[in-house]
């Protein structure tokens, strides 16, 4: 099948619920198994020469720090489809991923700050990418409030594809805006890691954890997916329940 | 072009006479700045040097005030309809609307800046530092904050939805509005290196803007 021809057999719920229905079981054990080894490999891993122990957040921390921003990658990809193609399954799609990508977000910001604790002696510092994460979070609450602020799920569906898709055009400017204002406040003041370069040590795992909360990312994904397509069923026959009555 | 200038000259007879509120920005951003002392304290030193902060963040907050009319009282009466319906492509109508938009309640803003300057113990050169940024950036303010108007009108969703929507999107004009302030007052970065980039993301949002606007006011009616 093509990509194409995959998408518009996908644009019946139906088919996407009993597809769903069979790789969902399959996705949970392979979440579960690579949490597991990723989990097992990062309590393993040695300790860091000039950070000890603390290193080991590096192993939940980046991987939800790459999640956040995928999460919004997601997001904008199915807010064209909403736009562009109205595929039924785009807006569903892309409000399931937003509090997904907003849990994501703060579990990156809780164990940042976690980190910096120890590292930088304060749990919250100006830092530059601390500070774009917590606009990035900032932005998803606000678009969960877009979502939650109207009844009508199609209508709210293109309103949050508008404002997913200037989100998208302006988080490269945030970044780069706040990187600029870092500089010119605190130059060179925050502790960095040692180089860019990683250990095979603490690469092995970190690949492998960050392939794991991918993998419960898609999980969590097309279960959130398949609960909102549920909850519209049941919105829309309690309407023609009500609708029924009133006749 | 006569149907655009036209529709400018309709919005801004609308927002400077009796009505249309035009002007109760500069007076909330008057009384912003005056309640700052009160919160920071009267010393002189302390509020200059905070003062293109002060005056940023107040006149931010006032244009944030003002964007509910940009697209509200054309809604209500159902001239918004009449306009989207127009041969005149509807980017170029709310490119139009918030240029208008602007005139009445942007540039108000700039011009009160010199008063409120002297509240805040800024001198000449400062003041006029602030206020040649805000003249660049306030446009910005405006071109973004239409994206959330538009978003706001159509989901018939006004007030503090609008106010978290817009107010992430306008921190990079506030980071270099208060940069280029600054570095004209005390440096060390060149007054011209923030200023452009202030000046590029006003052009920037002339293009985002007006598309964007457009696009949710055509999904809008229902």
């Amino acid at each position: 099948m093509t990509l194409t021809t995959t998408l518009t057999y996908l644009a019946n719920p139906t088919k996407f619920l009993s597809l769903t229905a069979r790789v969902l079981p399959w996705l949970i054990a392979a979440t579960a198994i690579g949490l597991a080894i990723g989990f097992y490999l990062s309590v393993m891993a040695p300790d860091d020469y000039q950070q000890g122990a603390t290193v080991k957040i590096m192993f939940i921390h980046v991987p939800n720090a790459w999640l956040s921003m995928f999460v919004w990658g997601v997001m904008s990809v199915a807010a064209l489809g909403t736009l562009v193609w109205r595929h039924p399954l785009a807006d569903v799609a892309a409000k399931a991923a937003a509090p997904i990508g907003a849990a994501f977000t703060f579990l990156a910001l809780v164990t940042g700050s976690l980190w910096g604790r120890p590292m930088w002696g304060t749990y919250w510092e100006w830092d530059a990418r601390l500070t774009s994460v917590l606009i990035l979070f900032l932005m998803y609450l606000g678009l969960m409030a877009l979502w939650r602020a109207v009844e009508d799920p199609s209508r709210a569906a293109r309103a949050a594809a508008i404002l997913t898709l200037v989100g998208a055009i302006n988080l490269p400017i945030i970044k780069f805006s706040v990187d600029w204002w870092n500089t010119l406040h605190q130059p060179a003041s925050v502790f960095r890691m040692g180089g860019p370069t990683l250990d095979r040590a603490f690469l092995v795992p970190l690949l492998v954890m960050a392939v794991a909360f991918s993998l419960l990312f898609i999980t969590l994904q097309l279960a959130a997916m398949r609960n909102e397509i549920l909850r519209r069923r049941v919105r829309s026959l309690q309407m023609m329940q009500a609708g029924q009555q009133a006749a | 072009m006569t149907a655009l200038a036209a529709l400018i000259k309709r919005d801004l007879q609308i927002a400077l006479r009796v009505g249309g509120g035009a002007l109760i920005g500069v007076l909330f951003f008057l009384i912003v700045v005056v309640l700052m002392p009160f919160a920071i304290g009267p010393d002189l030193a302390l509020l200059a040097r905070l003062g293109p902060a002060i005056l940023w963040l107040g006149a931010l907050l006032a244009s944030l005030l003002t964007l509910d009319r940009l697209f509200t009282a054309d809604h209500d009466d159902g001239s918004l309809d009449l306009i989207a319906m127009s041969r005149t492509p509807l980017e170029l109508s709310c490119a139009a609307k918030a240029l208008a938009h602007w005139l009445a309640a942007g540039i108000p803003l700039v011009v009160a800046t010199p008063v409120l300057g002297l509240l805040l113990n800024l001198d000449a050169a400062s003041t006029l530092a602030v206020a040649l940024t805000l003249l660049a950036g306030t446009p910005a303010l405006t071109f973004t904050g239409m994206i959330g108007a538009a978003l706001a009108v159509t989901l018939h969703r006004g007030g503090l939805l609008l106010a978290v929507l817009v107010l992430p999107l306008s921190i990079p004009v506030l980071i270099f509005g208060v940069a280029a302030s600054e570095a004209a007052i005390s440096g060390p970065v060149a007054f011209g290196t923030p200023f452009s980039i202030l000046c590029a993301l006003s052009l920037v949002s002339f293009v985002i803007g007006p598309f964007a606007a457009a696009a949710s006011l055509r999904q809008g009616p229902d």
